[in-house]
C-alpha cells in the first residue's frame, strides 16, 4: 500500500516539481520574456477560477474556450470515424479495393494539417467547415489502417467456424468479422482522437476561430505570454483526459 | 452402401519443391451410429483427413451425397476449440443452432441450444465467455456446438490432445456417455492408441505421410458400456492394442 502510494502519487509529483523548477530557472536566466510559474498563475487566475465567463469573442474563460474546441473536435472526429471505419473494412476485406486505394492512403497519410486547411478554406469558403474538414482528413488514417490490419489478422479459426456453418456473407460480416476486428478498430479510434486534438490547435490558430488554439494565437499577438502557457497546459490536460477516456473504452472492448 | 464412403481419397498440397501428396489414396467406411477412430503419428495427414473436403482424386459420399466443400452436415471439433471469444457459451452454441435451422421457431432453437449445453454439463456456465473457462470446459462447448448442429457425422480432430491427462480422461468418459445416449455417428482422429480403443468400435491405423494411407480396420471387441478401470486387463483390449501398435511400428520402419 505504501509502495503503491509513493509510486502513483509521490513520484509523478516529484516529476512535475522538477519541470516547474526548470521552467522557473529558464524564466529568470535565458528567457526573461517567459513568464515564471507564479506570474503565469497570477495572470491566468480568472480564466481558470471562472472558467465560463465571457467578456468578448476572444476574451472568455478557459473552460468556455475549451468547450468550443471540444465541440469542433467532436464533429471532426465523428466525421473521421464515419468515413474511416468503412474504408478500413473495405481495405481489409477486398484485395481489389486494397490494390486500388492503399497507395492513395499511404500517400495522403503524411500530409500535414497545415497543408489541408487552406484547401478546406478554398472548398468551403468558411473557417468552421474548413477546420472540421481538416480534422477529419488528418485524424481518419489511424482508424483506416488499424481497421484494415484488424480485418486481415482475424484468427482463421473464427472464419472456419463461419465456413462450416455456411453463414451468409452478411452474417459472417456482422457475426464474425466485425466483432473480431473491434479491438483493433477501437485502438484506431483512440489514435484518431489524439490526432484530432493535435490538429484542432493548428486549425484554430490559422483560422482565428474562438477556441483554445485561437486564444493561444491571439494572446501571442497581444503579447500576453502567460496566457500562451495557460493554453498549452489546457491543451495538454484535455488531450491527456481524452486519451484516458478512450483507453477505458478500448479496454472494455478488448475484454470481450 | 455404407453411410460414409471414402474411396481412394487423395489430397495434395503445393509446396516450394512441387506438389506433395499428403493423402495417397485413403479408403474408409462408416456405418450410421458407429464410432470410428483413425490413429496415426503426428504430421501424417490426419488433420487433412479431418477436413473431409474437396478431394483432388477419389470421392467422399455421405449418406449417398457427394461431399465437395465444408458444410454443417459434418460437424467438426478442432483441437484448438475455435470458440468465438466475444460470445458466451450459449452464444457459441446458439450460433450453430441458428445457422443450421433457419426456418425453425426461436423457442424451439432455444430449447435445442439448452439441451446440448446440458448434455455437456455446462448449464451453470452458460453465460460465461470462453476466456473464463478451463481448457476442458472450452472443449465441451466445442463438442456441444458440433453436436447441436445435429450433423450426419461428427468429426473430431485430436479433440483432447491440448488437455492435461486428468481432464482428458474425464472428457473421454463424457464422450462415451454422450455417444451411448445419442448414438451419433462419430469419427475421432487421434494419436492416442488407448483413447481410440476406449471409445471406438473400429480403428483405422494411418501410415506416416507423405502419401499416407489407412491400414485394414481393427475391430475393438470390448463390450459396451465400457469402463476405463479394468479395460487394460481384457484380452480384447490387448488384442486390439497389439494389432494397432504392430501396424504403426511396421509402417514406420518401412519408410
Amino acid at each position: 500500500m505504501r509502495i503503491d502510494l509513493s509510486q502513483k502519487v509521490i513520484l509523478p509529483l516529484l516529476g512535475a516539481a522538477c519541470v516547474l523548477t526548470i521552467w522557473s530557472i529558464v524564466s529568470v536566466t535565458v528567457a526573461p520574456d517567459l513568464p515564471s510559474p507564479g506570474r503565469t498563475w497570477r495572470e491566468s487566475q480568472r480564466y481558470v477560477l471562472e472558467p465560463f465567463f465571457k467578456d468578448g469573442e476572444m476574451n472568455q474563460g478557459i473552460g468556455r474556450l475549451a468547450s468550443y474546441s471540444l465541440v469542433r473536435v467532436g464533429k471532426g472526429f465523428a466525421l473521421a470515424l464515419a468515413i474511416g471505419t468503412p474504408i478500413g473494412f473495405l481495405l481489409g476485406l477486398s484485395r481489389r479495393f486494397h490494390q486500388s486505394f492503399d497507395p492513395i492512403v499511404q500517400f495522403m497519410r503524411p500530409i500535414s494539417p497545415l497543408a489541408w486547411l487552406p484547401l478546406g478554406l478554398v472548398i468551403f469558403q468558411k473557417s468552421e467547415p474548413a477546420a472540421i474538414f481538416t480534422i477529419a482528413l488528418c485524424a481518419m488514417w489511424p482508424t483506416v489502417i488499424n481497421t484494415a490490419v484488424g480485418v486481415r489478422s482475424i484468427n482463421p479459426d473464427y472464419l472456419n467456424v463461419g465456413r462450416v456453418l455456411k453463414l451468409s456473407r452478411f452474417r459472417t460480416l456482422t457475426g464474425i468479422v466485425i466483432p473480431a476486428t473491434l479491438p483493433y478498430v477501437f485502438t484506431g479510434y483512440r489514435l484518431s482522437l489524439g490526432l484530432a486534438w493535435l490538429v484542432i490547435v493548428a486549425a484554430e490558430m490559422l483560422t482565428g476561430t474562438p477556441g483554445v488554439g485561437g486564444f493561444l494565437w491571439q494572446e501571442y499577438n497581444s503579447l500576453v505570454y502567460s496566457h500562451i502557457i495557460l493554453s498549452v497546459i489546457t491543451i495538454g490536460a484535455i488531450g491527456f483526459v481524452l486519451d484516458r477516456l478512450m483507453g477505458l473504452v478500448e479496454a472494455r472492448v478488448r475484454l470481450n | 452402401m455404407a453411410y460414409l464412403e471414402v474411396r481412394d481419397l487423395k489430397k495434395c498440397y503445393r509446396t516450394r519443391s512441387g506438389p506433395t501428396a499428403v493423402l495417397g489414396g485413403v479408403d474408409l467406411t462408416l456405418e450410421e451410429g458407429e464410432f470410428v477412430a483413425v490413429v496415426g503419428y503426428s504430421g501424417s495427414g490426419k488433420t487433412t483427413l479431418a477436413g473431409l473436403i474437396a478431394p483432388d482424386r477419389g470421392e467422399i459420399l455421405l449418406d449417398g451425397v457427394p461431399v465437395t466443400g465444408p458444410g454443417p452436415e459434418r460437424g467438426i471439433v478442432f483441437q484448438q476449440y475455435s470458440l468465438l471469444p466475444w460470445l458466451s457459451v450459449r452464444g457459441n452454441v446458439a450460433l450453430a443452432v441458428d445457422a443450421v435451422n433457419p426456418g425453425m421457431l426461436a423457442s424451439e432453437r432455444r430449447r435445442i441450444t439448452d439441451e446440448f449445453i446440458a448434455l455437456v454439463n455446462l448449464t451453470p456456465a452458460a453465460w460465461k465467455r470462453p476466456r473464463e473457462l478451463s481448457g476442458g470446459m472450452r472443449q465441451r462447448v466445442a463438442v456441444a456446438r458440433g453436436l447441436a448442429m445435429r450433423p450426419k457425422l461428427l468429426l473430431m480432430d485430436e479433440p483432447f490432445s491440448a488437455l492435461d491427462a486428468l481432464t482428458r480422461a474425464t472428457l473421454q468418459d463424457e464422450l462415451l456417455r454422450i455417444w451411448a445416449e445419442r448414438r451419433s455417428t462419430m469419427m475421432l482422429i487421434t494419436n492416442d492408441v488407448d483413447e481410440a480403443i476406449l471409445l471406438a468400435d473400429r480403428i483405422y491405423p494411418m501410415t506416416p505421410g507423405p502419401d499416407a494411407v489407412l491400414g485394414p480396420a481393427i475391430e475393438v471387441g470390448l463390450p459396451r458400456p465400457r469402463r476405463r478401470r479394468h479395460m487394460s486387463l481384457e484380452p480384447a483390449y490387448q488384442k486390439a492394442r497389439q494389432a494397432l501398435v504392430e501396424f504403426l511400428r511396421a509402417a514406420r520402419t518401412t519408410r
